[in-house]
């Protein structure tokens, strides 16, 4: 197991961050492929891979401060914040099931708790955690499925006619309150709703 | 425990958008910890979350932040661990946090006509209650101008439309004119959750303002 030593990921931080600045010169051609961030979570909770939690910082904590920001968060509260929801993935990796959650989602419930305990300074009680199975291990099958699913959805969302996506941004942004939500999304969401349901389902049947 | 009464799709986008009052979040945590369906569904709200961070335009980050966020984790994320469960109670987790306790450390007060409740601890912006309703006893008017959910936990009861029994969540909006009775055979327990009522909302926050910079 590695420590959480900063040298080899930052310079490996430092070279990626360089070839970003290529490419976006124009000077070195970068598979357009998102990288697998699933994979990458396993390997931090595996294997204590400070590389992958890099890479993982790099691209998710400038969406998260975005996120908070957007939120009404001042820029240096964002930064703690997004620094708090990193780190709270890196401790809470074991968490993380591919089968039920992207790792987009899962960020996004972490920074919205943080969001709650910090602006709202309020509690938001969770549902019961599901205790886990005699095989921890999702199916390799259900996790592609949902991520081709959150792949389409995000699809859909930017698709949208501009009033309607902006009102779900407003409703997720914290600038609505609960009364003036309306959930008619026009987004396919009963497909992801089925596949997390069979699987809940399997769990359930595992368990007794 | 088959469950026919759910929340809807606006309290469970809300929840997932951590814009419920807290009094509301615990029941939606409440009835999602019993019922599959809404943990499923809820999962597709939180999905839509996460394609909006997805799609947020990347803020700078500070200089240092990463090898900050590095300095910050001690040792190797934890391990997976088989949780021993809980003695299973009457209440689901969340409700067991609020209470302190299952249904033995519930501190209940009388409210008439054999009706007791105990408020629980939540912020401003809703209230959280305990029902403890006699089998065959009518819930006495508690008046609500916003909307009110009542989660069925034990027993069952019975409005002019329908049958709520555990597990169950019954949404009555403003106006919804209802006598609930708890059924002959059983007592019946609830959680319920309404907004709070109109003058705390306007005089608390302006109290509160010079304080907490709001």
């Amino acid at each position: 197991m590695q420590k959480a030593d900063a040298l080899v990921p930052v310079s490996a931080y430092v070279a990626r961050a360089a070839l970003g600045r290529l490419a976006a010169e124009g000077s070195v051609k970068v598979s357009e492929t998102e990288p697998d961030w699933a994979a990458l979570v396993i390997r931090v909770r595996d294997h204590g891979d400070t590389q992958a939690f890099a890479a993982l910082f790099r691209h998710f904590a400038p969406r998260v401060k975005a996120f908070l920001m957007k939120s009404g968060a001042g820029a240096a509260l964002a930064e703690e914040c997004a620094q708090d929801v990193m780190a709270t993935l890196w401790q809470k990796a074991h968490l993380f099931d591919p089968a039920r959650a992207s790792v987009a989602t899962w960020v996004f419930t972490i920074a919205r708790n943080r969001r709650i305990d910090t602006l709202r300074k309020a509690r938001r009680p969770e549902p019961e955690d599901l205790p886990w199975g005699p095989e921890p291990e999702p199916d390799q099958a259900d996790a592609f499925e949902l991520a081709e699913d959150t792949r389409r959805l995000g699809e859909a969302l930017a698709q949208l006619p501009e009033k309607q996506r902006a009102l779900i941004e407003r409703a997720y942004f914290g600038d609505l309150s609960h009364t003036e939500i309306a959930a008619e999304t026009g987004l396919p969401l009963g497909t992801i709703k089925s596949r997390i349901r069979l699987a809940l389902d399997r769990l359930r049947q595992s368990m007794t | 425990m088959t469950i026919r009464h759910h929340l809807t799709d606006a309290l469970l986008m809300a929840y997932s958008a951590g814009q419920l009052p807290e009094a509301f979040s615990l029941v939606a945590a409440t009835h999602i910890s019993l019922c599959d369906e809404c943990r499923a569904r809820l999962s597709a709200f939180d999905a839509v979350g996460g394609t909006l961070i997805e799609d947020c335009d990347p803020a700078a980050m500070d200089e240092d932040s990463l090898t900050a966020t590095l300095a910050r984790l001690t040792g190797a994320p934890a391990r997976p661990r088989q949780v021993d469960r809980p003695a299973r109670g009457l209440f689901p987790a969340p409700l067991r946090d609020y209470v302190g306790g299952d249904l033995a450390a519930v501190k209940w007060r009388p409210v008439g006509l054999g009706v007791r409740q105990a408020i629980l601890p939540t912020a401003p912006g809703g209230v959280a209650r305990l029902l403890y309703i006699p089998a065959g006893q009518a819930v006495p008017d508690h008046g609500h101008r916003g909307t009110e959910l009542t989660l069925v936990l034990q027993g069952a009861f019975r409005d002019e439309s329908d049958r709520f029994g555990p597990g169950d969540l019954e949404v009555a909006d403003q106006g919804v004119e209802h006598t609930p009775v708890a059924e002959a055979d059983a007592d019946c327990i609830c959680l319920a959750a309404t907004d709070a009522p109109l003058r705390f909302n306007s005089l608390l926050p302006r109290l509160a303002q010079p304080f907490l910079r709001m």
